[in-house]
């Protein structure tokens, strides 16, 4: 990392966080080394490890439905895992500094239940918790809900505004100076409440505000409602840029400052002595996670129909796929894309390239991330930092507990020496860590404590 | 010579204590009665003493007259979790309150993170202002107790909709789960409102809105299979119970009779402490708040109620007037008492609450179904 004076950030820093656990086929259960995806201590362990390593973070996701593929619940990747809230609190109890991130929805959730349960999360932790917000109008998940699928498409930036106004105004009708709450009420196109809160505010004020949204009104209401965005951008840096540039001239125009909004792309990394064999390392992982079944599934998603009976080592479906568009409801990260287009693709590629099935959905699966040694991987973060294109990284390990260790072991060292990555933590609380500002709404204390 | 049946003492922790004017005699400020480090205090006495388990009393909404602060129930058991290695954890849940869904998930992942400790209390009656909070209809009245049957019973299936071995790991097969060890439930409730939704708002106070939950569970299934569902007897059906609740000894035999395996009864004490007798203590309190019916006496008269009470209920869950001030009589003065009279169990380190209350880990109802299809 050359000290050059064309440097626009010369002194940043790198913020790790570490989401765990995906359900999908980027987890490797299949290695000898692969713990339980279940028990506590697998949680425990990765949370220890990221907190040794001194991470901003540990994120948990959400999915309130299992995944299904063809009609039948989706059995080749990891799936199964807990409340978020509950397993963080737990979590708490066995960290001192590190951020606690809890993906929640707006649309299966009751903003006076959700505001709370954070809240409440928030003051056992000391201010170390965080809310991923989550929009959808999926009704197949809706089908495990009360309200069933309510929500109008056209409506879930609206019901996620609404309610991210409403939590906000709960955590902050507890008034600090009486020490006492007040009656809020919000209300919207879809929401209408009346809320007296129970918990007065924590360390850190309220919870910090995370977002993952990448289409354009994603991005606006990232810009305008969130903290931090957690973005797919992590793998090109000029991508990666560019989601930087186009995020912050939005958190602009919505009347913050720039810097007001971090950006956390999630990222892999895979690290080995020397680059070369971190790229053999990399191939192994790919291999790994694209199993013979796992690539007929994939090929199952395209062509909308079970083909787990073909050779994974043979040839693509001579046939076309059965369906026009990809299914709309069942968790799949292709929903709603073009299989035919796809298909004629994937045929050209096979074709061109001589490719088996299992080949071809290698050479498809988009490369992730960092591959490199320590030092290698230490100077592009450092890089990505200091010229702005994230504020740092979201680490989703491949393996699962001790996919953390050598991040926490090579990386976060080689990072310390250039300078870049704290030595110890500074702060108590994840609005601390990140270099948040404390929230807007009555901050008196807060102030006072700065 | 049969053996005397051991008595489960069990210990509401909530907030200041359970007499109405608790916390109108605690000084400091509502984040010092929140603080985490009080929490694990209380509960890390309550295990030592050898208390079977603890609930923690909740509500979404707040009542007029009660403190005003108060952290979610199941994320407060959740935090106890790892720090305890011995005691039972059942936070309250009101079930017309909280998604059913929710409801499932959150007790699971606590009886994960306790290996095998939760349990959950089953609130009941209504929760005046619920409809207003939630944004959608509440049941109340009359209908609360169907409407406690349906969501305990979804529950229950949740919590079995993941057969114990479904997670396979089959390389051979690239198979993570076994599909046919996972089972949706497919709930529908009774009630005759319109569902929740934008067309239900208006809706008057406590209509039960029927509900569909179709599952499986996102939660793979938790060490004790079921965790132990407690609830004051009339409030739930008695067979979807494994412990009662009852007020006093004459409501043992009925909630047996109910079907419920193990019947606790509630005794709110006030205990004489600090060079004052207990029902000084009482008169000061009921003087600020109103009376409320607590026992007031010595640790050794306690220990003599208590000690008569083996036999006649499988329990007593004691609820302090004051924590500050009871908790310290009972694990200092009545729990040793009682351990010498060998009157209470001694619950294992690693053994789930199931296993410290003598109740069997119950087969999965879907794994029993599929064997006999």
């Amino acid at each position: 990392m050359p000290d050059t004076p064309d440097v626009p950030r010369p002194h940043a820093h790198v913020h790790l966080g570490v989401f765990f656990q995906g359900v999908n086929h980027t987890t490797v259960w299949s290695d000898p080394a692969s713990g339980s995806q279940t028990d506590f201590e697998t949680f425990r362990r990765v949370v220890q490890t990221a907190e040794r390593g001194l991470f901003d973070a540990f994120f948990l996701g959400e999915g309130l439905r299992l995944r299904e593929q063809n009609g039948r619940l989706h059995d080749l990747d990891v799936v199964g895992r807990p409340d978020a809230i509950t397993q963080l609190a737990a979590l708490a109890a066995v960290t001192t500094h590190i951020g606690l991130v809890a993906t929640q929805n707006v649309t299966y959730n009751d903003p006076a239940d959700l505001a709370r349960r954070l809240a409440s999360l928030d003051v056992l932790s000391g201010g170390r918790a965080a809310w991923n917000i989550v929009t959808t109008d999926n009704a197949w998940t809706g089908e495990n809900f009360r309200r069933g699928g309510w929500l109008d498409h056209s409506q879930r930036y609206t019901r996620a505004a609404e309610f991210v106004r409403a939590a906000q105004a709960i955590w902050d009708g507890w008034d600090a100076d009486d020490d006492a709450p007040r009656t809020v009420r919000a209300t919207g196109d879809t929401l209408d409440l009346e809320v007296t809160p129970t918990v007065p505010r924590s360390a850190q004020g309220h919870p910090v505000l995370f977002q993952a949204g990448d289409s354009p009104d994603g991005r606006d209401f990232a810009a305008g409602h969130a903290e931090v965005i957690f973005s797919a951008h992590g793998t090109d840096f000029d991508d990666a840029a560019a989601f930087a540039a186009d995020v912050r001239a939005r958190t602009v125009a919505a009347g913050r400052p720039e810097d007001d909004l971090k950006i956390l792309p999630g990222t892999q990394f895979v690290l080995a002595a020397t680059d070369a064999e971190a790229r053999d390392k990399a191939r192994w992982v790919k291999e790994q996670q694209v199993t013979p079944a796992t690539a007929l599934s994939l090929l199952g998603q395209v062509w909308g129909e079970d083909l787990s009976h073909y050779d994974p080592d043979g040839p693509l479906p001579a046939h076309d796929p059965v369906i026009e568009v990809i299914g709309e409801t069942r968790g799949s990260p292709r929903r709603g894309k073009r299989p035919h287009e796809i298909a004629q693709a994937w045929r050209a590629r096979a074709e061109a390239e001589h490719l088996t099935i299992r080949q071809l959905v290698i050479a498809q699966e988009r490369e992730r991330g960092f591959v490199g040694s320590p030092e290698t991987v230490a100077d592009e973060l450092v890089r990505w930092v200091r010229h702005g294109a994230s504020d740092g990284f979201n680490i989703t390990p491949w393996l699962v507990p001790s996919g953390l260790d050598d991040v926490v072991d090579l990386l976060v060292p080689a990072l310390q020496e250039r300078g870049a990555y704290r030595t110890s933590y500074t702060g108590t609380t994840l609005r601390e860590h990140l270099g948040l500002r404390a929230p807007l709404t009555q901050r008196v204390e807060a102030v006072a404590r700065a | 010579m049969s053996t005397p049946p051991v008595l489960h003492v069990a210990l509401e922790v909530d907030g200041a204590g359970s007499h109405p004017a608790a916390w109108r005699v605690v000084t400091g400020s509502s984040a010092d009665a929140l603080a985490p480090a009080r929490l694990r205090d209380r509960v890390a006495a309550a295990e030592n003493a050898g208390v079977t388990f603890v609930t923690f009393d909740d509500s979404l909404v707040p009542s007029a007259a009660g403190p005003a602060g108060r952290l979610d129930a199941v994320t407060r058991a959740a935090f106890v979790a790892p720090l305890t290695s011995r005691l039972g954890l059942v936070p309250l849940v009101h079930p017309a309150v909280t998604e059913p869904f929710h409801v499932a998930s959150q007790l699971a992942a606590l009886d994960h993170a306790s290996l095998g400790r939760g349990g959950w209390f089953v609130g009941g009656g209504d929760v005046p202002g619920a409809r207003r909070t939630l944004d959608r209809p509440v049941a109340a009245g009359a209908d609360l107790l169907d409407e406690t049957a349906d969501v305990v019973t979804v529950v229950r299936d949740l919590w079995d909709s993941w057969e114990d071995d479904a997670v396979v790991r089959d390389t051979a097969t690239g198979r993570y789960v076994d599909r046919d060890r996972l089972h949706y439930v497919d709930f529908a409730s009774g009630g005759d409102g319109l569902p929740a939704g934008p067309s239900s708002r208006g809706t008057a106070d406590g209509v039960r809105a029927p509900f569909t939950v179709k599952g499986p569970s996102i939660v793979p299934r938790s060490p004790q299979g079921q965790l132990v569902v407690v609830g004051r007897a009339g409030t739930v059906p008695g067979a979807l119970l494994d412990v009662a609740l009852v007020p006093d000894v004459a409501g043992a035999d009925r909630a047996r009779a109910d079907g419920t395996p193990l019947v606790l009864v509630d005794l709110a004490v006030t205990l004489d402490a600090a060079g004052r007798t207990g029902a000084e203590r009482r008169a000061e309190l009921d003087g600020l708040a109103g009376g409320a019916s607590s026992w007031t006496g010595s640790a050794t008269e306690l220990v003599d109620v208590l000690l008569a009470l083996r036999g006649v209920v499988d329990g007593v869950r004691l609820l302090p007037s004051v924590l500050d001030v009871d908790l310290p009589v009972l694990v200092r003065d009545v729990l040793p008492a009682l351990r010498v009279a060998r009157a209470v169990p001694t619950p294992r380190p690693g053994a789930t609450l199931r296993d410290t209350l003598g109740l069997p880990r119950p087969t999965n109802r879907f794994a029993a179904t599929a064997a006999t299809v």
